[in-house]
């Protein structure tokens, strides 16, 4: 059993905050905070991959859009289809597309492995975004409902706000104590030294190209969970999902919150939505909140200048400081 | 198809070729010899184009000119804007990792973007070429041939020219490909890597810039540009081989090749092909044709 | 005499137009140090590349135990007890010591809940990784992050990270690397302490080190061969000692 102590009690506490939280928000904050919880699961699958195993892939929205245009192809007619059934059919449509790229990508290394990731995953983009597979640039709208039921007793309709929030809220929990074992296992830790010094765990015996696939498809997989959430919850989906502005977002999400750990995620995310709900909003910036892209450039640039170890490194730089001085 | 009609696709696919060879080879330089990953560099091409819309009227107000000498006027804002922003904000990206890189060009994207916006807006602008080269050739009996195009594919042939006499014949090229390969020695060996950096930097901008301002008569100049054709060169750059001019243009011709050619014959899958090539292309050679080094 | 455990046989590797290695043969016995010397560039760090499976010969055979293991790489040789040190620390600069060889230690685990079981449970590669500190005398410092420690401990620190995954053979490129004279004493004692276990491949420029521990040594230039044979011989053979032994610099 994983020893979470200290951190474990302060993850709890966030958990029952979280999920208080309906009490007080209104539908538009329940809302927004059930995107960001999306975001987070996206944001850890690629934490996986680039902060546990030091693989930077910039395609990572390939496996998100693929989960979410599977979920969406599935439920094209209006006759219900079982939530679990959608979910893990977008999880392993995410998998099996990870498995080739994967492959292939880790032939490469370093500077060529983000390029080829990306290519990758404009290769899906266009895909969807060309052919008339799921109507192109157009996207479209999901017909059906996943049904969530457990032996034929229906709780809730899961496509409605509150449910909806407290599936996402439990399927993060899920997955983030998923990730922490796996972080904790001899998995992890080969991933680890992999990250750390790959041609020493190579001496040692390992042998590094299946492991780094083995990642790479978790990632992938969870990833497409994400994507499922997203589209169940817009009701909508479309190529942009695919698109590497969506690759980049993930990446500053993560880099936001703090590279190496789990929890930085998840701050990322929500980091990352709420900066971008500030930047847009007219009370705020007024006129200027149309030129919101312009704020976020910069703030990605301080971010990465000022913020080297993301949010979670803050505490520490300004206890740094404090002590510099005296 | 007859043969006039696959000539005419030949000359398409090496001119689409010739010009991604141009954006991708200030892409490829700037790597090899900085070692520095830059997505903004589609964005340069953008600047390009809505400087050869932007920059006409007033050059033909204030200076009397016309496309040439828009062009010129542009290439000296464009080495100026690259010398700037190697100063400015380039230079903080040596030594950092490339996820930083990543991120912060991803930035410079963003502001891009929006700087254009607020400046010159995000409608869709065509761009007039000179009229002596607006012109037909004929090709067999039946077809012509722009003759523009073929202007566009003879600008790259030059230039690529000139990079090849520049690269392997003079001092500045030999210490661009002695700074590639080993940063510390060429240092040692008395070479200002610092303002060596800062020429290739504003070299690899005019490059795009030239590309995109050549290109707008054809292309027309639209927000997204930039950000299409940086995906492409990346291919392009991956193909060819991190920091090799001479793999930039093999790949950028074969990637030519595909996507015309791929756009005749399968239509809707066209955008996927050149994506297949690359990763047929990784199986064989997983550093690119030319690897550096 | 004792089965060779590691042989290669006439192995050659090109780079592109340069022959790094040419055509070299070698055994490796156990209770034997095995020296190979020769000038800066004589292929020396190449061929315990070729021996350890992190490049393949473009001509020749590696025979592990009789086997033929030309096509296998560097992790599967490894598990089969090929061990190598490098010749600048490799080691995880961020991990302690004893996590350093708890690392190595666990390639040799196996099994899919050896996979998901966590790490920190106490089993066999807890107990190599503590062997390994002992045997090489670290586990005062087992604590201590790896950056942290001096060029000669961390140095030792490679060897031990080898001993962690419970080698046969042990691959040693330049252990004394820019040791001062009593770290060398003690690494050459570890040496010694070791050789009776093990087969080991010593690549080495300390002319007295290699002269003081080696049963047999082999000389290379070139990438080729020059001379093979016990120390004595070596020290005598007439094209040794102008090619390269006249022009040493004592360590």
């Amino acid at each position: 059993m994983p020893i979470f102590a200290r951190q474990g009690f302060a993850a709890l506490l966030v958990v029952a905050v979280l999920a208080a939280f309906p009490l007080v928000g209104g539908k538009y904050e329940i809302d927004l905070i059930a995107k960001i919880l999306v975001l987070a699961i996206f944001a850890l699958s690629l934490e996986l991959l680039v902060g546990q195993t030091g693989l930077v892939s910039f395609g990572h929205a390939a496996f998100f859009g693929l989960g979410a245009y599977t979920t969406a192809l599935l439920l094209q007619d209006p006759d219900p289809r079982s939530f679990w059934l959608v979910l893990i059919t977008a999880m392993l449509v995410a998998g099996l597309y990870a498995l080739p790229v994967a492959a292939l990508s880790l032939r490469t290394r370093g500077v060529y492995f983000i390029m080829v990731t990306l290519a990758f995953a404009q290769l899906v983009y266009y895909v969807f975004h060309d052919t008339k597979i799921a109507k192109g640039s157009d996207g479209i709208y999901l017909t059906g409902v996943p049904e969530l039921s457990f032996a034929g007793w229906i709780p809730f309709d899961v496509t409605k706000s509150l449910p909806f929030y407290y599936v996402v809220l439990g399927l993060l929990c899920l997955v983030y104590a998923f990730l922490t074992t796996l972080g904790q296992s001899r998995f992890g830790r080969a991933l680890a030294g992999i990250r750390l010094n790959e041609q020493r765990m190579r001496a040692a015996g390992f042998a590094t190209y299946p492991y780094k696939i083995a990642a790479f498809v978790i990632a992938a997989m969870l990833a497409g969970l994400a994507g499922f959430l997203k589209a169940t919850k817009d009701g909508y989906v479309n190529p942009e999902m695919l698109a590497w502005h969506e690759s980049g977002a993930v990446l500053l999400m993560i880099i936001l919150g703090g590279l190496g750990k789990l929890r930085g995620a998840v701050i990322g995310a929500f980091a990352f939505v709420l900066l971008q709900e500030l930047f847009k909003s007219d009370a705020v910036f007024g006129e200027f909140a149309k030129r919101w892209q312009l704020l976020l450039g910069f703030t990605i640039i301080a971010c990465v200048l000022l913020l080297p170890h993301g949010l979670v490194g803050l505490p520490a730089r300004l206890r740094r400081r404090e002590r510099e001085n005296g | 198809m007859n043969a006039t009609t696959f000539l005419v696709q030949c000359l398409n696919a090496v001119q689409y070729g010739l010009l991604l060879f141009l954006v991708a080879s200030g892409l490829t330089l700037i790597f090899g010899a900085m070692n520095i990953i830059n997505l903004a560099h589609g964005s340069f091409y953008m600047v390009g184009a809505y400087m050869a819309y932007a920059l006409a009227p007033w050059v033909g107000l204030y200076l009397g000119g016309g496309f040439f000498t828009t062009l010129l006027v542009g290439l000296l804002l464009s080495i100026a804007l690259g010398y700037l922003l190697e100063w400015a904000f380039f230079s903080l990206l040596y030594e950092r990792e490339h996820l930083q890189q990543v991120l912060m060009t991803y930035g410079l994207i963003l502001i891009f973007e929006e700087l254009r916006s607020i400046l010159v807006g995000d409608d869709v602008h065509g761009v007039q070429m000179p009229d002596w080269l607006a012109g037909t050739i004929p090709l067999g009996s039946l077809m012509t041939y722009p003759v523009y195009r073929l202007f566009i594919s003879a600008v790259c042939l030059l230039v690529a020219l000139g990079m090849y006499l520049v690269l392997s014949r003079t001092r500045l090229g030999m210490a661009v490909r002695a700074g590639s390969v080993n940063r510390e020695m060429t240092q040692s060996l008395g070479v200002n890597i610092d303002l060596l950096y800062r020429v290739v930097f504003a070299a690899g901008v005019a490059l795009a810039v030239l590309a995109g301002m050549i290109a707008a008569p054809v292309s027309s100049v639209y927000p997204g540009m930039g950000n299409q054709v940086l995906i492409i060169c990346f291919v392009v750059v991956v193909i060819g081989g991190i920091g090799s001019v001479r793999g930039a243009f093999v790949a950028a011709l074969l990637v030519g090749l595909v996507d015309t050619f791929g756009k005749v014959f399968f239509q809707e899958a066209a955008g996927v092909l050149v994506y297949l090539m690359m990763a047929a292309i990784l199986l064989w050679k997983p550093e690119g044709l030319f690897r550096q080094g | 005499m004792a089965d060779a455990l590691l042989v290669a046989r006439g192995i050659t590797r090109r780079f592109g137009g340069l022959v790094a290695v040419n055509a070299v043969s070698l055994e490796l016995e156990q209770g034997n140090v095995h020296a190979v010397i020769g000038t800066n560039g004589a292929g020396k760090s190449t061929l315990v590349g070729l021996l350890s499976g992190e490049y393949w010969p473009s001509e020749g055979r590696v025979e592990l135990d009789g086997h033929d293991v030309t096509d296998w790489r560097q992790p599967r040789r490894a598990r089969a007890g090929v061990g190598r040190s490098y010749q600048r620390s490799n080691v995880f600069a961020q991990l302690t010591a004893l996590e350093n060889c708890w690392l190595c230690a666990q390639a040799q685990g196996r099994g899919l809940r050896g996979w998901l079981g966590p790490a920190a449970q106490r089993d066999a590669s807890w107990d190599a990784a503590h062997g390994a500190l002992e045997r090489t005398g670290l586990t005062d410092i087992g604590s201590c992050v790896a950056a942290t420690l001096s060029h000669g401990t961390r140095r030792q620190l490679e060897i031990a990270m080898c001993l962690a995954c419970r080698p046969r053979i042990l691959l040693l490129d330049e252990p004394l690397a820019g040791m001062g004279p009593d770290e060398t004493e003690r690494m050459l004692m570890l040496l010694s302490s070791l050789r009776a276990d093990h087969a080991i491949l010593l690549v080495e420029h300390d002319m007295d080190a290699v002269f003081r521990i080696a049963d047999r040594i082999t000389v290379m230039i070139d990438g080729r061969v020059l001379a093979g044979g016990a120390p004595a011989q070596i020290r005598a053979d007439a094209r040794v000692r102008s090619a390269y032994l006249g022009e040493a610099s004592e360590a």
